[in-house]
């Protein structure tokens, strides 16, 4: 103990200035990947600068970035949900269900969300009330919802969905310019305020630093992580609607895979996976970055399977670079 | 002396079990006879196998989502081995199967280990990447059962003493992880570094080093698993054993090992796998979907992690109320 006390510290000469600091962030470093798999994409692809393409390459991220703002808070406040592709499909089983017995769009889009809220509704229970760790519960709902899928389904699918319940997956609002893209934007708008400029948001930061400090200084810890657990419920059930809509039937395996590719994005966008710090900006470009990413690779003719390796090593890489540098940084400066 | 929490977990598990097969044996009196018994157990020996491995890295704290997809790149690269050199004795293929699972393991192992990155995310990123690496090899091909060997696929089903090879595999496994968790430092530091990691620290355990080992051991049986895998079914592609790695976990987790690490048996996880394989080879017999399995694995996890956590906290107030008393 006496010994690090003497130990000399280094003192910088000035603070860094605010450009400075945004200058050297998460979020400056990710736009200029961004913007770099953008230039490189457009060289390699004579496909890649159009205006239809781009915008098909959106669905490559949309439906996965609007349960990434959730995740990105629940992450941030400590938790994590691996059910939500599993939320997905059986969203999209009772909907396709409903669509048997004749729902119209109204009741096919009341019936996703609800079952999203249900969904999240019941691993909060698991989590908040009964106190067990969120990971090993969401492994647990992950196989018991898609379960369900499978014993409502079996190796069937749904079909005969009607026609104006295509316009989420498929529709324009104008030009180029997605329904899902729009939901997008509206929802990055949300969330960003949600998390950065309200008392929620502050809760959410203060529960992943310390949960104990957080219940201490009077947030009520349970409640605002129930809150965060519906809310991922939510946006996967919008997700479920909007991944229906685009491909016009269920089968249980929809979705499959696809909770490692949102907490791929959520820890992309410098979301630390232990909790307590990310920002949704940060999470936004990262959205935009994998959706260059994969669809820059589809254009190259890259199979699905091989884009994995990509997001895996992405998830992998993203954690472990810095802490390379910061060890590497250590060993350099110690005498 | 407080009586020990874990035999008597044991023996629930076992009563829960024995009850069930008396259940299913009312619809269906043939599932309970003996050689009945023995071919759930044979087709239950992949799950306790792995299970073994996942048990070592849970009591450290740490999980391994990666083994399906180590099992089924193992599996892969030992079936396109014996495809290239059919002649290769079966005790090579084993041991090329059992290291080249353990380099994969301690792939997680160093990463974890070395740069203090969550086991939840090393893994669910190595499970990805072991997948496409399957694809890259294989060009997405299947190797079929006429391009193996005879001796190759013969393995896993070869009798002795009554018992199929897969099954004594399983055996040597539960024997060997049983006297290591019991009797050499290595298996007391696993209980250690999940029990309390400070404490190991100042015990003069490397927690790192043991979680490194943890994985190390779990990727070595998820390789030799690999083998027995493609063997037994005589078929390799991409998406064998897909989504596995869920039935392992909660194998261990219906086994009573908590998932924070320290507390577990050899045997509940082999009785955790006993009970879903005896669920999954009785649903077809009392005339239930199969597709039932998945989300009968989901509710068994979450009963079981319920139960588990129920017990911890018992246990901790009873802590607290003693030390309140003396002092």
């Amino acid at each position: 103990m006496t010994e690090t006390a003497t130990q000399t510290r280094h003192i910088p000469d000035r603070l860094n200035s605010r450009a400075h600091s945004v200058f050297r962030s998460w979020e400056a470093l990710l736009l200029a990947v961004a913007v770099a798999i953008f230039i490189v994409n457009s060289f390699t692809s004579p496909y890649f600068l159009n205006a239809w393409n781009l915008s098909d390459a959106t669905f490559n991220f949309t439906e996965k970035a609007m349960i990434a703002f959730a995740m990105a808070m629940l992450i941030i406040a400590g938790e994590i949900d691996l059910s939500v592709a599993s939320i997905i499909a059986l969203a999209s089983t009772a909907m396709g269900l409903a669509v048997q017995y004749g729902a119209g769009t109204t009741e096919l889009v009341a019936i996703g969300l609800i079952v999203g809220i249900m969904c999240g509704a019941f691993n909060a229970f698991f989590v908040t009330v009964l106190g067990l760790p969120s990971i090993v519960v969401t492994i647990g709902t992950m196989s018991l919802f898609r379960g369900i899928s499978f014993i409502i389904l079996g190796d069937g699918a749904f079909r005969g969905y009607p026609s104006d319940f295509a316009w989420f997956g498929q529709g324009y609002v104008f030009w180029v310019i997605t329904v899902e893209m729009v939901i997008f934007v509206i929802l990055a708008a949300i969330y960003g305020v949600l998390l950065h400029k309200t008392n929620f948001g502050r809760a959410v930061y203060a529960i992943g630093n310390n949960p104990t400090g957080a219940l201490f200084s009077g947030i009520r810890v349970q409640r605002v992580k129930f809150i965060l657990f519906l809310l991922t419920g939510l946006m996967s059930g919008l997700a479920a609607i909007c991944l229906t809509s685009r491909l016009g039937s269920t089968r249980p395996s929809i979705a499959t895979g696809m909770e490692l590719e949102v907490v791929t994005m959520v820890v992309l966008g410098g979301v630390n996976i232990l909790g307590g710090s990310g920002s949704i900006p940060g999470v936004v470009i990262a959205a935009f970055v994998m959706g260059l990413v994969t669809f820059g690779l589809g254009l190259l003719n890259v199979p699905g399977i091989v884009m994995s390796i990509f997001i895996g090593l992405l998830l992998i890489g993203v954690i472990a670079l810095p802490r390379m540098w910061s060890i590497i940084n250590a060993r350099r400066h110690k005498p | 002396m407080l009586p020990r929490v874990i035999p008597v977990r044991e023996l629930i598990l076992s009563i829960a079990i024995l009850a069930l097969l008396v259940l299913i044996s009312a619809r269906f009196a043939g599932f309970a006879a003996p050689s009945n018994l023995l071919n759930v157990f044979n087709d239950t020996a992949p799950l306790i196998i792995l299970a073994l491995g996942q048990m070592v890295v849970i009591l450290t704290r740490c999980i391994d989502l990666s083994v399906a997809a180590n099992l089924a790149l193992t599996g892969m690269v030992v079936a396109m081995i014996n495809v290239a050199m059919p002649g290769l004795p079966i005790p090579v293929i084993l041991t090329i199967a059992i290291l080249l699972g353990a380099i994969m393991g301690a792939i997680n192992g160093l990463l974890v280990w070395k740069l203090a990155i969550p086991p939840i995310v090393v893994t669910l990123g190595t499970m990805t990447v072991f997948r496409g690496i399957i694809f890259l090899i294989s060009d997405g091909k299947w190797v079929n059962a006429h391009e193996m060997s005879d001796a190759f696929t013969g393995f896993p089903r070869t009798t002795v003493l009554g018992l199929p090879m897969l099954s004594w595999v399983a055996i040597l496994a539960v024997v060997i992880f049983g006297i290591m968790m019991a009797r050499t430092s290595l298996g007391r530091a696993i209980f250690a570094v999940g029990g309390n990691p400070h404490a190991a620290v100042y015990a003069g355990i490397n927690v790192g080093k043991t979680q490194f080992l943890a994985f190390v051991l779990s990727g070595a049986l998820a390789g030799l698993t690999g083998y027995l895998w493609v063997a037994r079914y005589a078929v390799a592609y991409v998406d064998i054993a897909g989504g596995f790695e869920l039935e392992v976990v909660a194998a261990c987790v219906i086994g009573g090992i908590s998932i924070a690490g320290g507390i577990g048996s050899v045997g509940g996880a082999v009785l955790g796998a006993i009970f879903l394989g005896v669920v999954k080879n009785a649903l077809p017999v009392i005339n239930i979907s199969p597709f039932w399995q998945l989300a009968i694995s989901g509710s068994a996890i979450l009963i079981a992690v319920a139960f588990n956590a129920r017990a911890g906290k018992t246990k901790g107030r009873i802590i607290l109320k003693s030390a309140e008393g003396s002092t």
